[in-house]
């Protein structure tokens, strides 16, 4: 058992500045298996795999790679010793081809060798192949999705033949198919005898990938089990320490009017086509569909980023044309984006400018800002949305995912909009601040917002939609009422089967998941 | 916790009062009457071009052509005194003109998006060879006598010129913390697509801050021109130079989104200082440049040395809350 051992971990600890982000840490990561960590933002997975990486170095305990300790890690060493990681936002050099990208660190022939661009370009191709990527190698990484810049990194990391692989969040971004895709290859790498360190908030799949769980909980661990002991709501109540009652509270809302109506919207830049959709006062429409086949596009259309060149969209009933984000605030649509680290806030900004920033219009007063009633509004909000913070003249740089996702949504929500759309709202947030955020996502709609959600998360487009819209190929391709939206429904269409009469899949044996 | 936020407008604060005290021990027959006022009416045009550029830095762009356009608002003033336009009439023309010439690299960098380092080098070059070219290096001499000091006299219209930039210090001043157009500026500076998202037309923000720029910069030129008795083609040389290093020194980002003008009133009024601080000091005034080069390096410096300590969580009393 123990000679099986490929990394253990033992008794570490590490402060920041007299706060204890770790505290006796011991972890261990057998050959061949994927070792599932899981915590709430802040509970110190980042810390724990910061300091195997060799970003940061502990201030007690020891690390363990095959028995031996290690005394010097750094980024470098560790990476010589085949420890690779794989971040939740890709890492790559953007301006760089993908064969380029994957070649960094792998060809280890010094600054001065001349470089063989065909065995380079075959390198990629066959790694990513076993990654089962379809990727073009001359392309530029900044050009790529998501899932596919995750799919490069990981091919990286095969290429680098890696022993122990981190993955922090890999399917946040991810579709499910591409998930199942992602899942495919983990085996295959845990099947060589690689250890695989795998985090994630999608506890759904853990049993899917994972062989054990390891619950931290403010930087203690709290229980390393196998997998096929534990259920959901077990790991929920290791990770949290009290009971959550439900996870996905969608209140039942009378709804109003039709307040949003789009009839045959379509923009060709973005490859979205033929869009029928209307909300209502009070209802939340579930977005579902495979990463790429327009949900955002969609979204960006609405909220003016890039305008419809076709089709018509009615607010309150009113025709009307919105060719710019500052005109659709205007018109009482508000957008939280899908990538808040970058869009969604203003990470130098402190809180208080972040929340008011889309609603200074209504903070004048003879021609100033009212700098008393702003202070007032951001108190407010961050007292409503439980904001972690010292204060609300912090950066929200230094606030957690959860908390700074809540400052995005507070933003919108004091330009009172009648539509709401959320791209991905709880992505890569801890299991408490996601029941908050649903739970605040019930209230609006209860108040008569009309909120367009867009999701990769099935359970939680289930839970929380009153109607499924499911998009494939740049239109909407079916809408499911509470009924008949399950999973097995939502991935046909997502992948683009028609049903048949009362919610049956056409291709029945694709509708099984 | 408010220091934090002010921590580089102190730290400049600090070393200017350092410099302040070293002078006064070595060479006291600086804090001279004289001495004083000579300093405030030298700086009183870069303290207007540095404010500009503050905002310019604040978005996230820069402009080296600002010399070079002082050097035409400069030539243009004297033209149209000579040609008998109203004193009253000539301070709307200079400012439009400047306007105009900020209105073009703002409409090249905000709505065409070329990089204003390039927009701005081009501007550089083409505005003062442009003077030089139709001017034939020539001054613009003999200029009507109610043109200096605005006719006011000398020692009114001295005072006219520093009272006037600090005015538009502190208006500006309201301006970035009091209106919405000021937030817009640090916002688009932090993150242009952030805050095209929450509304904000990053495009005319960079548009707007540019051809406020040229509007201080004419302003300048006319304070600055009234001055003496001949306006020469060559004014403003090395002036877009002292406007950045003034703005770095007083603790703005060159990146954009942090900086304030009361950090750019200290970098002026420190820089200012130096050159004839040294003088005073007894110095050799060749290495004056050498001098205030070392100081915006420093003041980088200083800069990243806190951004480290920042990220390593040593000053940074917040992070302890969010874990």
């Amino acid at each position: 058992m123990t000679d099986n051992v490929l990394l253990s971990v033992n008794d570490i600890t590490k402060s920041y500045a007299g706060v204890d982000a770790l505290k006796n840490v011991s972890f261990e990561l057998r050959r061949g298996e994927v070792h599932a960590l899981i915590g709430e933002n802040g509970a110190g997975k980042s810390t724990l795999i910061k300091i195997i990486t060799g970003a940061v170095e502990p201030d007690g305990g020891e690390i363990k790679l095959n028995g031996q300790t290690l005394r010097h890690n750094s980024p470098r060493a560790a990476k010589q010793l085949g420890i690779a990681a794989i971040y939740q936002q890709p890492a790559l050099f953007p301006e760089l081809t993908v064969a380029e990208n994957i070649a960094i660190g792998l060809e280890q022939r010094g600054l001065w060798a001349r470089i063989d661009w065909r065995e380079r370009r075959c390198h990629a191709a066959e790694l990513l192949a076993q990654v089962g990527a379809k990727i073009a190698v001359d392309a530029e990484a900044g050009t790529l999705t998501m899932p596919q810049q995750q799919l490069v990194e990981i091919a990286r990391a095969l290429g680098a033949k890696a022993r122990v692989l981190i993955m922090d969040e890999p399917t946040a971004s991810l579709s499910e198919e591409d998930a199942q895709n992602l899942f495919k290859v983990i085996r295959q790498l845990r099947g060589q005898g690689v250890g695989i360190v795998y985090i994630s908030h999608r506890l759904e799949e853990l049993p899917l990938i994972a062989d054990r769980v390891t619950v931290l909980r403010d930087g203690c661990v709290i229980d390393t089990r196998p997998i096929s002991e534990v259920n959901r709501q077990q790991l929920i109540q290791l990770m949290v320490g009290r009971e959550l009652s439900a996870v996905f509270p969608k209140r039942e809302v009378a709804l109003g009017e039709v307040v949003l109506e789009l009839r045959n919207v379509g923009c060709a830049a973005l490859g979205v086509h033929d869009v029928n959709l209307s909300l209502r006062a009070g209802e939340i429409v579930g977005l579902a569909g495979l990463v790429g086949a327009g949900r955002t596009e969609l979204a960006s259309i609405i909220f003016g980023l890039t305008p419809a060149d076709e089709g018509e969209m009615l607010l309150h009933g009113r025709p009307i044309q919105i060719t710019n984000p500052a005109q659709a605030i205007a018109s009482g649509i508000a957008y939280v984006p899908e990538d808040r680290r970058r869009h969604g806030v203003i990470l130098p900004m402190a809180i208080c400018p972040n929340i008011t920033l889309a609603a200074l219009d209504r903070l004048k007063s003879f021609g100033s800002l009212d700098f008393r009633r702003e202070k007032e509004i951001a108190a407010d909000y961050t007292r409503r949305f439980g904001i972690k913070t010292p204060s609300i003249f912090t950066p929200v740089a230094n606030l957690s995912g959860g908390n700074q996702q809540k400052v995005a949504l507070s933003r919108w929500l004091v330009t009172k909009p009648s539509v709401l759309i959320l791209d991905e709202p709880t992505q890569g947030i801890d299991v408490g601040a996601k029941a908050e955020i649903h739970a605040l996502m019930s209230e609006l709609a209860a108040q008569g917002t009309a909120i367009l959600m867009i999701s990769s998360e099935l359970p939680e487009i289930l839970g929380m939609s009153d109607r499924a819209a499911v998009i494939h190929d740049g239109t909407i391709f079916g809408m499911l009422d509470r009924a008949e939206a399950t999973q097995a429904n939502i991935l046909a269409l997502a992948l683009g089967h028609k049903l048949i009469e009362a919610g049956a899949p056409a291709a029945s044996q694709t509708g099984q998941s | 916790m408010k220091l934090g936020r002010y921590q580089r407008e102190v730290s400049a604060a600090l070393a200017y009062a350092a410099l302040l005290v070293l002078i006064g021990f070595i060479a006291p027959s600086f804090f001279s009457a004289t001495n004083l006022r000579d300093l405030a009416l030298n700086n009183a045009p870069v303290l207007l071009v540095a404010v500009g550029m503050t905002m310019v830095i604040l978005v996230g762009e820069i402009d080296i052509s600002v010399g070079s356009q002082f050097a035409v608002c400069s030539v243009a003033a004297g033209w149209l005194a000579k040609s008998g336009v109203s004193i009253v009439l000539l301070l709307p023309c200079v400012l439009a003109f400047g306007a105009a010439m900020g209105a073009f690299n703002g409409f090249l960098i905000g709505r065409v998006r070329l990089p204003s380092i390039i927009v701005t080098l081009a501007m550089l070059t083409a505005w003062r060879d442009g003077l030089r070219w139709i001017t034939q290096g020539a001054w613009v001499e003999n200029l009507p006598a109610n043109f200096q000091w605005f006719g006011l006299g000398q020692m009114s219209g001295q005072w006219l010129i520093v009272i006037v930039a600090l005015l538009v210090l502190i208006g500006f001043g309201w301006l970035l913390r009091n209106l919405g157009a000021g937030r817009a500026i640090y916002a688009v500076g932090s993150d242009a697509e952030a805050a095209r998202l929450a509304g904000i037309e990053p495009r005319n923000v960079v548009f707007g801050v540019f051809v406020l720029t040229g509007a201080l910069v004419g302003l300048a030129a006319l304070l600055n021109a009234v001055r003496f008795a001949v306006v020469p083609s060559n004014a403003g040389m090395g002036l877009e130079l002292k406007a950045i290093a003034a703005v770095v020194v007083g603790g703005a980002a060159i990146t954009g989104g942090r900086g304030t003008l009361a950090g750019t009133l200290i970098g002026v009024a420190l820089l200012g200082t130096i050159g004839t601080g040294l003088t005073f000091m007894g110095i050799n005034p060749f290495w004056e440049k050498a001098i205030q080069g070392g100081i915006i390096l420093a003041a980088l410096a200083s800069d990243v040395a806190l951004g480290r300590l920042e990220k390593h969580g040593r000053l940074n009393p917040a992070r302890t809350a969010a874990s």
